[in-house]
């Protein structure tokens, strides 16, 4: 059956020659029929495309637990098409696309719909997020059974770009969710400290005259939350954190035996507030740019596992909404196809992190709180075939014109990026091979029958 | 120069340039007729996105007085998604052939967006940008203090700075581009600087500032102030809980008729006291403070002129002479 799903004609075969699996040893793998079907040395091609893999890292393929691909209603911004073109490109293979479009992903109807445009894209398995309350409003609980019970069998529900401030809805929320072994993803975020909040407060907005956005009003949800989630036993996913003292929270956390995860951005791991003095919304993130120490802590965290996650908070904007005065200008900042480069020169480069651990914080430990069976598996005969081939002697040049993702809000814009996605493997299709994007997986018709089937991906 | 942004980076020998400029300027003022063809011929924009009557009419007869052409912009309520972006309105300036933009602008940093990106060419005047500067209101204070320091000196202004003056800015810092402003160029200038307001309205980053903080006005003054510029303070704070009442604010933090009696009780008989406008009599000044001989409240209005004189001037005669430390961004 997989090879039916093919459009190419192709054998649906591939050997990959002498790569590094996760930076290991060299090794050959060999990919037939969407799952990884032999690992070792000097492996029979059999008919196979043989893909030379000297000097390649062979990783599982990522998983974004935090992805704005704005359809439906801002298809403007970007597309579920667009969206998992980058995604796939950046190596991904899954993607959670948050639930803040318009209309909101509260419903069983809406989770489905982006599911179904993610089929039909074929980029990537796209896993759709529920909101936790309708339309995010934060007042009424939306239907998270109904959509837990959906064909996108939701397991993440998140008001993200808005925090659950009230905190009975959000013990409701996290006692709920344990009826299906969902998370709630929190958007940490005191609302009546932040009002109208344009920058990190501190010394550079001190001068910049701009509103803060304190620290305490990240923290103070957090503590807040874990206590919440220990007293209810439930599990609770912290979005983008991006302070030293969140980091110390939640590290307090899990040592008290809190079902906690957390989350860093890419832009979190490098950038700071000074870049803020350009006034240049391509800068203008929620959570803000915090300061170095901020940054070198974050970093800390994500090599110590305090950190569990990194998810690139991808958020595409028209460049209408940049191009303007900062207090004017959307937050949000693309990352889906920096991402890989941003945590190898942060974690990879400066020697807090190796390969497997990129693997874990970019594929293992996301899919696992997203429940994605299939996904984040170790590159080992039997498991399916989601692999990425990854160059990390290249160096690029970032330029958003020349992106997938329609936004071209990226505040990397000219730097000099180290590695590259050079082939990513989605249910054993090339979805991107020689760097570039190739054909898109295609998923079967679906039918009520051959939903568990198609959802494996497996013949 | 190619623009006036801020204070924050504005060399010392650029600011005693416009310093100098102002007081060839006011000679002008001086005469019969008030006129200089410096400008004639060039075109400045007001582009007014906040109401200021003041600054406007101070930039527009500065600009009349130098024989430019003064259009006057007032883009009242702009914002994205109900009328024109800053973007259309400076391509739509460039497009007429602005030769300046005077800009103010509710939003904190605009006119570097104006400066800084390809929409428009023209040499950019900040007129107060949100919570961030007002460069040239605070060029106007520093040249009002130095005629009032040089008088004491028996020196000429011409050249001179502030070196050693020290001066007391009392209100609401945080909310300040006035206080931000000043605090760059007196720094700049060899002024001492203390900045008196309650912890409420100071921002937090405050303590890296090039200054002395304090929360007691009296004992600002008990230590000697050679000026005390008091800034104005919006009622509506209250109601955002920056402090109880106006009625305690007054008491703790205005410069009341006690505090100007203390003056001559301190033996401070040459203090002067500024307010940048408009004052709110009996609540951050009283108006026998305001009123007195010490006051230089009206100076500075006309300074104003003077000031916003030389910055068009200094930007658009094509006086080629580089500036000598216009590049060296001092820390602090």
């Amino acid at each position: 059956m997989a090879s039916q799903q093919q459009d190419t004609g192709s054998t649906g075969a591939y050997l990959i020659r002498g790569a590094s699996v996760l930076g290991g040893a060299a090794e050959d793998l060999l990919i037939r029929d969407g799952l990884i079907a032999a690992r070792g040395e000097d492996l029979e091609a059999d008919g196979a495309t043989v893909i030379d893999g000297r000097g390649l890292i062979a990783l599982p393929g990522m998983v974004d637990i935090h992805t704005h691909l704005r359809e439906p209603g801002r298809e403007d911004a970007e597309t579920v098409e667009t969206g998992t073109r980058a995604a796939a490109l950046g190596g991904y293979t899954a993607v959670h696309a948050m639930a803040n479009s318009t209309p909101v992903a509260d419903t069983a109807g809406v989770v489905e719909q982006v599911l179904s445009l993610g089929r039909a894209a074929g980029w990537v398995d796209v896993r759709p997020v529920g909101a936790v309350t309708v339309g995010l409003a934060g007042e009424q609980l939306a239907e998270l059974g109904a959509m837990a019970d959906s064909r996108a069998r939701v397991r993440v529900f998140s008001d993200d770009g808005v925090c659950v401030s009230d905190p009975v809805l959000m013990r409701r929320a996290l006692e709920y969710v344990k009826a299906f072994d969902g998370v709630v993803a929190q958007h940490a975020q005191e609302p009546r400290l932040t009002a109208g909040a344009q920058m990190n407060e501190g010394v550079v907005s001190a001068v910049l005259g701009l509103t803060g956005w304190p620290a305490v009003a990240e923290e103070s949800i957090i503590a807040r939350d874990v206590l919440l989630a220990q007293h209810v036993g439930s599990r609770l996913h912290v979005c983008h954190v991006s302070t030293a003292g969140s980091v110390e929270i939640v590290r307090w956390a899990k040592s008290r035996g809190i079902n906690v995860t957390a989350e860093v951005t890419p832009h979190h791991l490098w950038l700071t507030d000074e870049l803020v003095r350009s006034y240049d919304p391509v800068y203008k993130v929620n959570p803000p740019l915090r300061t170095d120490a901020d940054v070198q802590a974050l970093r800390a965290a994500l090599a110590d596992g305090t950190i569990d996650v990194v998810g690139t908070d991808h958020a595409p904007h028209p460049s209408e909404h940049k191009e303007c005065e900062w207090a004017q200008a959307a937050m949000g900042m693309t990352g889906l196809e920096t991402a890989l480069s941003v945590v190898q020169h942060t974690m990879i480069d400066t020697g807090l992190m190796d390969w497997a651990g990129f693997a874990r914080v970019t594929s293992t430990t996301p899919a696992a709180i997203g429940r994605l069976a299939d996904q984040g598996r170790p590159l080992e005969p039997g498991e399916p075939a989601n692999v990425i081939l990854v160059d990390p002697a290249a160096r690029w040049t970032v330029d958003p014109s020349k992106m997938a993702t329609m936004g071209r809000n990226s505040p990397f814009a000219g730097r000099e990026l180290p590695g590259k996605v050079v082939a990513t493997f989605f249910k054993g299709h090339p979805t991107v091979l020689n760097g570039e994007l190739n054909t898109p997986y295609r998923w079967l018709p679906e039918t009520a029958d051959s939903e568990e089937t198609a959802a494996a991906g497996r013949p | 120069m190619k623009h006036l942004l801020a204070t924050e980076d504005l060399g010392y020998a650029d600011a005693i340039r416009i310093l100098d400029t102002a007081e060839e300027m006011a000679a002008v003022g001086d005469r019969e007729v008030k006129k200089l063809p410096a400008l004639r011929g060039r075109t400045v924009v007001n582009l007014f996105f906040e109401d200021s009557t003041r600054t406007r009419i101070s930039f527009e007869a500065a600009a009349k007085r130098l024989s430019a052409d003064v259009i006057n912009f007032a883009a009242k309520g702009s914002s994205v998604s109900k009328g024109e972006s800053l973007k259309d309105t400076a391509q739509t300036l460039a497009a007429m052939g602005a030769d300046a933009v005077v800009i103010r602008h509710w939003a904190s940093g605009a006119p570097h967006r104006l400066a800084t990106t390809d929409w428009i060419d023209a040499a950019v005047i900040n007129a107060g940008d949100g919570t961030h500067e007002h460069p040239t209101q605070a060029l106007l204070d520093a040249f009002t203090m130095r005629r009032h320091w040089s008088k004491l000196a028996g020196t000429p202004s011409a050249g001179a700075d502030l070196q050693g003056m020290r001066v007391a800015i009392a209100g609401d810092v945080l909310h300040s581009r006035v206080a931000r402003s000043n605090v760059w160029l007196l720094r700049t200038l060899g002024a001492k600087v203390t900045l008196v307001a309650p912890p409420t309205l100071l921002p937090v980053g405050v303590e890296q500032w090039p200054c002395t903080i304090s929360y007691d006005l009296d004992e600002t003054l008990a230590r000697g102030v050679d000026a005390i510029m008091m800034l104005r303070v919006q009622g509506e704070r209250m109601n955002a809980s920056f402090f109880p009442s106006t009625r305690e604010y007054s008491r703790r933090w205005g410069f009341d008729d006690n505090r100007l009696r203390s003056l001559e009780r301190l033996g401070l008989k040459d203090t002067i006291i500024m307010h940048p406008g408009p004052m709110n009599r009996g609540l951050e000044i009283s108006s026998a403070a305001a009123d007195s001989p010490r006051s230089t409240v009206l100076a500075q209005v006309r300074n104003g002129v003077s000031i916003r004189m030389a910055a068009l001037y200094l930007l658009l005669s094509g006086d080629t002479r580089e500036p000598a430390t216009n590049s060296t961004k001092e820390s602090h």
